[in-house]
């Protein structure tokens, strides 16, 4: 991963196979069979996606790569229960989103401290971007700021279902609350964000 | 309805619309507060969702990583297994030995008692 976890976009970095449900699903269905080769190429394919999602959800390399890894045993041991009425990437996300709420609360009872405020995420593409694309890319280094700035608990929910698209029933059921919590976490998240990356006129006098 | 409680409606609207509420719409279009309130909920929830296409990049050898992870837990499995293979063996063993003992005893109980009986 590169330094103070940049991201960048994926078509930047390595030539990536689309993931669409007809391009994994011969290979989820070898691998529910047993095909241990069929499952390598699964974690190939989406292993950056994977990762992505546990470092945003616990913000730091370490305990992304222990999720990401926690994530595809778990995965290995139930694809054969996995019914592919959802896609594989969704499948994965509510494992990976499990895993990490799992290794916050060990974090929360060993006491370390909370997800680091100076994580450093900037946007790869800028230097190759002209000006139309400048105010984006610096809009999406301030949201992943904002972002980490977030409880973890109001960060889970907003990453879940406005990045990834989960719905609030699967989101509740993976993060172990009831679906009106998680439908009122999800409300303070966008709040908190939308205070912080647009506010109003008297919010920003409040913040002077 | 109040500019309160139309911020309530859209921070819990995932498209930042209020096309449900008619008493939220009819408020939007007098109250240029609002407006605005709703226009920085549309571009906050673009930009999340913008996000899903930035992916970051592992450090090489995750993969690798993961691989080596899965049959470490197929050995710790396969042991485990293995062991409690043997424990069964081992428990089955003792009840029959068990069951094979306590009949022996039932029999030469029965032909002790016949013994008697004949001598009486």
């Amino acid at each position: 991963m590169p330094d103070g976890g940049n991201f960048e976009p994926a078509e930047e970095v390595e030539p990536v196979m689309p993931l669409t449900a007809d391009a994994v699903s011969p290979l989820v269905a070898a691998a529910r069979e047993g095909d241990r080769e069929a499952f390598e190429e699964l974690v190939r394919r989406t292993s950056a996606e994977t990762y992505t999602l546990a470092y945003r959800l616990l913000g730091n390399e370490e305990d992304a790569r222990d999720v990401v890894q926690e994530a595809y045993i778990r995965a290995y041991r139930g694809i054969g229960k996995f019914r592919g009425d959802s896609q594989f990437t969704t499948w994965m996300y509510r494992i990976t989103a499990n895993c990490a709420v799992t290794s916050l609360e060990r974090r929360r009872r060993h006491h370390h401290e909370e997800l680091a405020d100076d994580a450093q995420f900037a946007d790869g593409s800028a230097d190759r971007d002209p000006q139309a694309q400048a105010d984006a890319s610096a809009l999406r280094s301030e949201l992943n700021v904002a972002l980490q700035e977030l409880p973890p608990r109001l960060r889970a929910v907003v990453v879940l279902r406005d990045v990834y698209d989960l719905p609030h029933e699967a989101i509740a059921a993976e993060l172990g609350i009831s679906e009106s919590a998680a439908k009122v976490r999800l409300h303070r998240a966008r709040r908190r964000l939308r205070e912080r990356l647009f506010p109003m006129p008297k919010e920003e006098a409040h913040a002077v | 309805m109040r500019c309160e409680e139309l911020s309530e409606v859209v921070s819990a609207s995932d498209e930042g619309v209020v096309v449900d509420d008619w008493r939220a719409r009819r408020h939007v279009e007098t109250c240029l507060r609002c407006q605005a309130e709703l226009v920085r909920y549309r571009k906050l929830i673009r930009a999340l969702r913008a996000l899903r296409a930035d992916l970051l990049q592992p450090e090489a050898g995750l993969v690798a990583d993961v691989m080596a992870c899965l049959e470490d837990a197929g050995e710790r499995h396969a042991l485990r297994s293995l062991l409690s293979g043997h424990k069964v063996a081992y428990v089955g063993g003792l009840a029959v030995a068990t069951a094979g003992a306590a009949g022996a005893f039932v029999i030469a109980s029965r032909t002790r008692g016949r013994r008697v009986a004949l001598a009486g």
